[in-house]
């Protein structure tokens, strides 16, 4: 376990003069994974918030070397990246440990990046792969996306007299990288950054393809105080809304049961994307939200069962 | 517009050529409230600067030093998760 004081005086990576907004999570994301690369890294980076904002002609935040190549390639970028090292490091002509890893927001890692993500997952690339989940297209004014919330307020899912903002649950990603059969996969939070560091040091340390799904909130489209950004995150992580495991070669570990598991009321009711829950012809909806967060949870719990059964065999 | 570099004047493909130089754009003149630091009520636990967006709590040695008042954006993520009764850290109308 490390403190932070010894963290504080690991090398920053993202420079400030970046262009996210006040209180934006992903930067927060960002700067406490890569704390815990402990060798020199190559970052590449999908279209989004994060990629526009860091990289405004004529300045970089990046310390590291950066690419971005399209929305869409992240992946394949970095894949690429990492090959040509690995052939390099074969032909003796670099002899430094460098680590690879990609960020993209949820658009362009569980919809438009997703081609390439799972491509390079399945190829086995010794990459870190980083997913800062903000529930929506944040960078473009808010469109919905498949990491959208049940019943949350986006600009192409309008609430109105027609229905109340996306209808359909989200999709469970960390859930079909686990599928690829890759030897780490973890969710994390911010807020939890011990539970962060340590999940990222695993990622970082693993040989092959590891992948991490981050929640980070957008005080913009989510419609919270800039302040309050870290607490969102606890509370969604508290909720079971966000819930904090990995699985470690397949085998599951919830890494964070909340001692008491709070309604997702507590977590819907700070945001203004889910206001209209709580009107009176809405009422049903925080009903299925719960259910199917419970469900969700309830599985999650059923895997880590089943992940121990397994190993006491 | 006349101090803008015509295309003899910049690297080829208009490649930035020093990491991080991000760090000579002040984001600073976007806040709206200013974090005030109490250094005697500061215990340095260091939460402040592992929840900041833009790196701008300045830590030596492990201890906190202040605020890069250059860069802080005033999003008050610092003073909201310092966990002291007795905030060391608050927030204030910017002048």
């Amino acid at each position: 376990m490390a403190t932070l004081k010894e963290l504080s005086r690991v090398p920053e990576v993202l420079a400030p003069g970046h262009r996210m907004c006040a209180g934006c999570g992903a930067p927060i994301v960002v700067r406490q994974v890569l704390r815990a690369a402990k060798a020199p890294v190559a970052v590449a980076n999908a279209t989004g918030c994060l990629e526009v904002s860091t990289t405004i002609y004529p300045y970089t935040s990046w310390k590291s070397p950066f690419i971005h190549v399209a929305f869409e390639n992240a992946s394949a970028s970095l894949s690429g990246v990492e090959a040509a090292y690995q052939s390099l490091k074969r032909q003796g002509k670099i002899t430094d440990e460098i680590k690879f890893v990609a960020f993209g927001g949820d658009g362009g890692t569980y919809d438009i990046g997703l081609q390439s993500l799972s491509g390079a997952m399945e190829r086995g690339h010794d990459m870190v792969y980083v997913c800062y989940d903000n529930g929506a297209y944040m960078n473009t004014g808010i469109q919905r996306s498949s990491a959208t919330p049940m019943g949350a307020d986006t600009t192409t899912t309008p609430v109105g007299s027609v229905r109340p903002g996306k209808l359909g649950w989200r999709k469970n990603l960390t859930k079909i990288m686990m599928a690829h059969g890759i030897p780490y996969v973890a969710q994390i939070s911010p807020s939890h950054w011990n539970d962060l560091y340590q999940k990222a040091e695993k990622a970082f340390a693993v040989k092959g393809p590891a992948f991490l799904n981050a929640i980070a909130p957008c005080p913009r489209g989510w419609r919270h105080d800039s302040a309050e950004t870290v607490q969102m995150t606890k509370l969604a992580v508290d909720t079971c809304f966000w819930p904090l495991f990995e699985a470690v070669d397949g085998k599951v570990r919830v890494t964070y049961k909340p001692r008491q598991k709070k309604p997702v009321v507590e977590f819907l009711k700070t945001q203004g994307r889910f206001r209209h829950l709580f009107r009176p012809e809405n009422e049903g909806l925080i009903e299925q939200i719960q259910a199917e967060v419970d469900r969700e949870w309830e599985e999650l719990l059923a895997l880590e069962r089943l992940s121990q059964e397994q190993a006491a065999e | 517009m006349t101090n803008l570099k015509g295309y003899k004047d910049i690297p080829i493909g208009g490649m930035i050529t020093e990491a991080g130089n991000s760090e000579k754009y002040k984001t600073g003149d976007w806040r709206s409230l200013k974090p005030i630091w109490n250094e005697e009520g500061c215990v340095h636990c260091l939460m402040c600067w592992v929840f900041c967006p833009d790196t701008a709590i300045i830590v030596e040695d492990g201890k906190m030093k202040g605020i890069n008042y250059d860069h802080c954006k005033g999003c008050g993520i610092c003073a909201r998760e310092c966990p002291r009764k007795e905030k060391a850290l608050y927030m204030v109308k910017e002048e």
